[in-house]
């Protein structure tokens, strides 16, 4: 089982995708999709890929709908700041070192992810070494309140589905 | 009454979207350093993706949602090899 | 816009709204892309047409043609799993490029350099 299907739920997200795709749910399209899914999750046994088993799925919808709720709040943030440049003066933008108690790749790919997509904040680099990241924020009131905003909003319950 | 309310509203968004294009590539033309034309040349990949989304909504067919993704494609490899040479000055290691 | 007529008022709104909010995203990202003015500020502006922008105007895409067709048209999902993908990755590489670079010429806009630990 392991050894014929290594990463299931890749495979199957490699199917739908394909279907979407063809946009048809046929038997050859569903065969060609299944040929597909295989060839590339053997592609990534081949690479070693790292393999991750997700714990407590039920707190993933309840982590998307944050998301989304972040990614309208800060659109809304970001175009404010852009299309009134006269409070320009007030405005401090800049770094923040912030250290991470996760370590699996999954949840940091994950967590890049999240801080990207959500307009105002930047993911610049990560230190493996002693596993700080680096952060550029566009409206940096107060460098703790952005240490907690990451920690306690998305790396702790990242950390609960991945670790 | 809803062909009216459409097509307005098309033709606005694709007159939005050719002013962020300018708006865009007036940072590529600008500078003033490399790293600042790359992201321009990534917004502009993007705008024009949405662009094409619009046009097959005015034109009704389905074609361009091809295009749109071809265009998002490539300028992600685009954009990665960029970066890539910014970095180390190749591409390929 | 021969087809245009065949969709109902009451996706038409809908349909209308979410492209010119879509549109406006990326006007609004583009012109911080000229305005803003140090590099990393600059960073975040495409990142409007990139998550709310293009995504707005994918949901009328799907919309649009779903009535239009009477069936589910999805398949621009498609576009929008590969932009929250893609998006972390260019921005995170063209970050840490410009960081090197700026490192490497002194730049004051390059983050204070960390203290590097101390050998004994």
């Amino acid at each position: 089982m392991k050894r014929w299907l290594p990463y299931p739920a890749i495979g199957l997200t490699l199917i739908l995708l394909w279907l979407l795709l063809t946009e048809s749910t046929s038997v050859a399209a569903v065969l060609l999709g299944t040929a597909l899914a295989c060839a590339g999750c053997g592609a990534l046994a081949l690479v070693r890929f790292p393999r991750t088993r997700l714990r407590r799925l039920a707190s993933v919808p309840g982590l998307l709908r944050d998301v989304v709720v972040e990614v309208f709040r800060s659109n809304n943030a970001v175009a404010r700041i852009i299309l009134r440049p006269s409070r320009a003066q007030a405005r401090r933008s800049g770094f923040v070192r912030i250290p991470l108690d996760m370590r699996s790749p999954h949840g940091l790919a994950a967590l890049t992810c999240i801080l990207t997509a959500t307009p105002g904040t930047v993911w610049v680099d990560y230190d493996s070494s002693d596993g700080t990241m680096l952060l550029h924020v566009l409206d940096l009131i107060d460098e703790d309140a952005w240490v907690r905003i990451v920690k306690d909003r998305w790396e702790r319950r990242l950390m609960d589905i991945f670790e | 009454m809803s062909a009216m309310i459409l097509s307005s509203a098309i033709l606005a968004a694709q007159i939005l979207l050719v002013a962020a294009m300018g708006c865009a590539a007036l940072r590529v033309l600008r500078g003033p350093r490399a790293q600042d034309r790359v992201l321009a040349l990534d917004t502009l990949y993007v705008n024009g993706a949405m662009l094409l989304l619009v046009f097959g909504i005015r034109t009704g067919t389905t074609h361009y949602f091809e295009a749109a993704l071809l265009i998002s494609l490539l300028g992600f490899v685009a954009t990665a090899a960029l970066s890539k040479f910014l970095m180390r000055g190749e591409v390929i290691e | 816009m021969t087809h245009a007529a065949d969709v109902p008022l009451w996706a038409a709104v809908p349909v209308a709204f979410l492209l010119l909010i879509g549109a406006g995203l990326a006007l609004a990202g583009s012109i911080g892309l000229v305005t803003l003015r140090s590099f990393y500020d600059r960073m975040h502006a495409p990142t409007l047409g990139t998550t709310l922008g293009i995504g707005s105007i994918l949901v009328a895409s799907m919309l649009y043609f779903s009535i239009l067709q009477t069936r589910f048209v999805l398949h621009e999902i498609l576009i929008a799993a590969f932009m929250v993908v893609t998006t972390p990755v260019t921005l995170m590489l063209l970050a840490r490029a410009a960081l090197y670079r700026d490192e490497r010429e002194g730049n004051p806009d390059a983050p204070p350099r960390r203290p590097t630990p101390v050998q004994d």
